[in-house]
């Protein structure tokens, strides 16, 4: 708030700018891991090493086609994307990359906003993102596209509520819900992972789930419903989902970082390096797991997210409620 | 729950990796072809010069997809070209129909024409894929690279069940 508004603008230009790259590149980076994973090089050819691809892919999507279908309902199908896409970034305010770091005189925080409630402005975003997801299987004028949109909205409500209850146990150890704050407390103390190894383990089964990734991804598995909710989406309005998919990916990498990992905090290197380690580490964790295991069945998904994910993270929360009550979290 | 089974994929996984991928990284590198390989076919000349192809055109009757073409001529005192009495003037073969099983290679009783190595044969029109004599008389362009053992003998499945 004490920031001029110049200086919040080019944080925010620059940060969405550094993610949108670096989600072209996350895009090649899964391409290869996976390639990697099954024995094979990914793509090598556009450029060296294959670095040119994004490129190559982003040309591709420009050129097709930008239609609408005839039974779709016009304004709310070209809608659609932008609130996803919306939601997903937005969420980068409030990530806190560094300790503030002081340029020509001005002392300037690493972070869009900190908010007071960051974790609670997260969960908001979310919960906004769907309605692209909704609004675009609705809009498209296509059953299946409906059918994909209805069971991806029920699968991410499901495990949102699993998301929540495994993030307050942290809220509860730090007392706060800014995520500068939760940050500042692991560095006085030790990483949340040690003291919550199951709240991590929910958050990463839930969050893998929340971005609709393997092997949560039947709303969108090309063999079941074409493509879900994105059926009659082509072209730049596919990217665009695409890219709010990714995006989610890097942002809850980035909140599984800042709550559970440590952040930015860390010895010897700068702050925004650790940060971008961890979330490395994070999403190699998501690829690794798209490259492992086959699709869930969708009722095999919904029983794991209410009869196994929210029993645990209802103990976890517990349990921890009742250490942190006990005074024990100091 | 079969949460070990899963674990076991992951350590496959993580494993795979760090090994080196399997691909050949064609036209860089190419894939060793085994010693009978049924690629662009060659005719062949005696020691002497003589070609060996005399025009029988046992090879047309065998081709299941009718892409050979021969039409023979007398050998002449003056122009002796094949060590009998009729030799090829045309023989061209259409790449395009021709499917490679060798037919043409088994029915040949002078061991005239065979099936190399060579499969890199695109061309940008359809004449240029008819090959005419004097192109599968000559060898290959560029070499092929071949393995160098033949593959191992598998042992034959049993026919009769085996007595328990």
């Amino acid at each position: 708030m004490d920031e001029a508004l110049y200086i919040t603008v080019v944080k925010a230009g620059l940060i969405v700018f550094v993610v949108l790259t670096g989600f072209a590149y996350v895009l090649l980076w899964e391409r290869k891991l996976v390639g990697r994973f099954q024995a094979r090089y990914g793509p090598n050819r556009v450029g060296p090493h294959g670095y040119l691809q994004p490129l190559a892919d982003v040309v591709k999507l420009i050129f097709k086609e930008d239609f609408v279908p005839r039974g779709a309902n016009r304004l709310v199908f070209q809608a659609a994307p932008l609130v996803s896409v919306f939601a997903a970034v937005a969420a980068l305010a409030v990530i806190p990359f560094g300790d503030p770091v002081t340029i020509f005189g001005r002392e300037i925080a690493l972070v869009g906003a900190d908010l007071s409630v960051g974790v609670l402005y997260l969960f908001a975003l979310s919960g906004l993102g769907f309605y692209g997801l909704i609004l675009g299987g609705w809009a498209s004028g296509n059953k299946y596209s409906l059918l994909g949109a209805a069971r991806t909205a029920a699968q991410l409500v499901s495990y949102e509520v699993s998301l929540g209850l495994s993030v307050i146990g942290v809220v509860m150890m730090a007392q706060s819900l800014s995520l500068v704050d939760i940050v500042e407390a692991q560095r006085d103390a030790v990483w949340y992972v040690l003291f919550q190894p199951l709240g991590f383990l929910v958050f990463l089964i839930a969050a893998v789930a929340e971005t609709n990734r393997a092997p949560f991804d039947l709303p969108e598995a090309e063999s079941e419903l074409v493509a879900g909710y994105h059926t009659e989406y082509g072209g730049m309005k596919f990217a665009m989902f695409f890219l709010a998919e990714y995006v989610n990916m890097i942002v809850i990498s980035a909140f599984g970082a800042t709550l559970f990992l440590g952040g930015f905090s860390g010895p010897f290197l700068p702050g925004p390096l650790w940060l971008l380690l961890k979330i490395a580490a994070l999403l190699f964790l998501f690829i690794w797991l798209r490259a492992t295991l086959p699709r869930l069945r969708y009722d095999q998904l919904m029983q794991l997210g209410w009869k196994v994910l929210l029993p645990l993270a209802t103990a976890n929360l517990a349990i921890t409620a009742v250490i942190v009550a006990l005074g024990f979290a100091n | 729950m079969r949460v070990h089974e899963s674990l076991k994929g992951f350590g496959v996984t993580f494993r795979t990796m760090l090994q080196k991928p399997l691909t050949i990284g064609y036209p860089e590198h190419k894939t060793p072809v085994f010693p009978r390989f049924r690629g662009r076919h060659r005719l062949w000349l005696h020691d002497n010069g003589l070609e060996k192809c005399v025009g029988c055109s046992l090879c047309v009757a065998a081709c299941p997809a009718d892409c050979i073409r021969v039409v023979a001529e007398e050998n002449t005192p003056e122009n002796r070209v094949s060590a009998g009495e009729r030799y090829a003037r045309i023989y061209e073969i259409n790449m395009l129909r021709c499917i490679f099983c060798g037919y043409c290679e088994i029915a040949c009783p002078f061991d005239a024409i065979t099936l190399e190595a060579e499969y890199e044969m695109s061309e940008s029109t359809r004449e240029a894929s008819i090959y005419t004599k004097e192109m599968l008389l000559a060898p290959h362009p560029k070499p092929v690279p071949m393995r160098a053992e033949e593959p191992e003998a598998i042992e034959p499945a049993p026919t009769a069940p085996q007595a328990q």
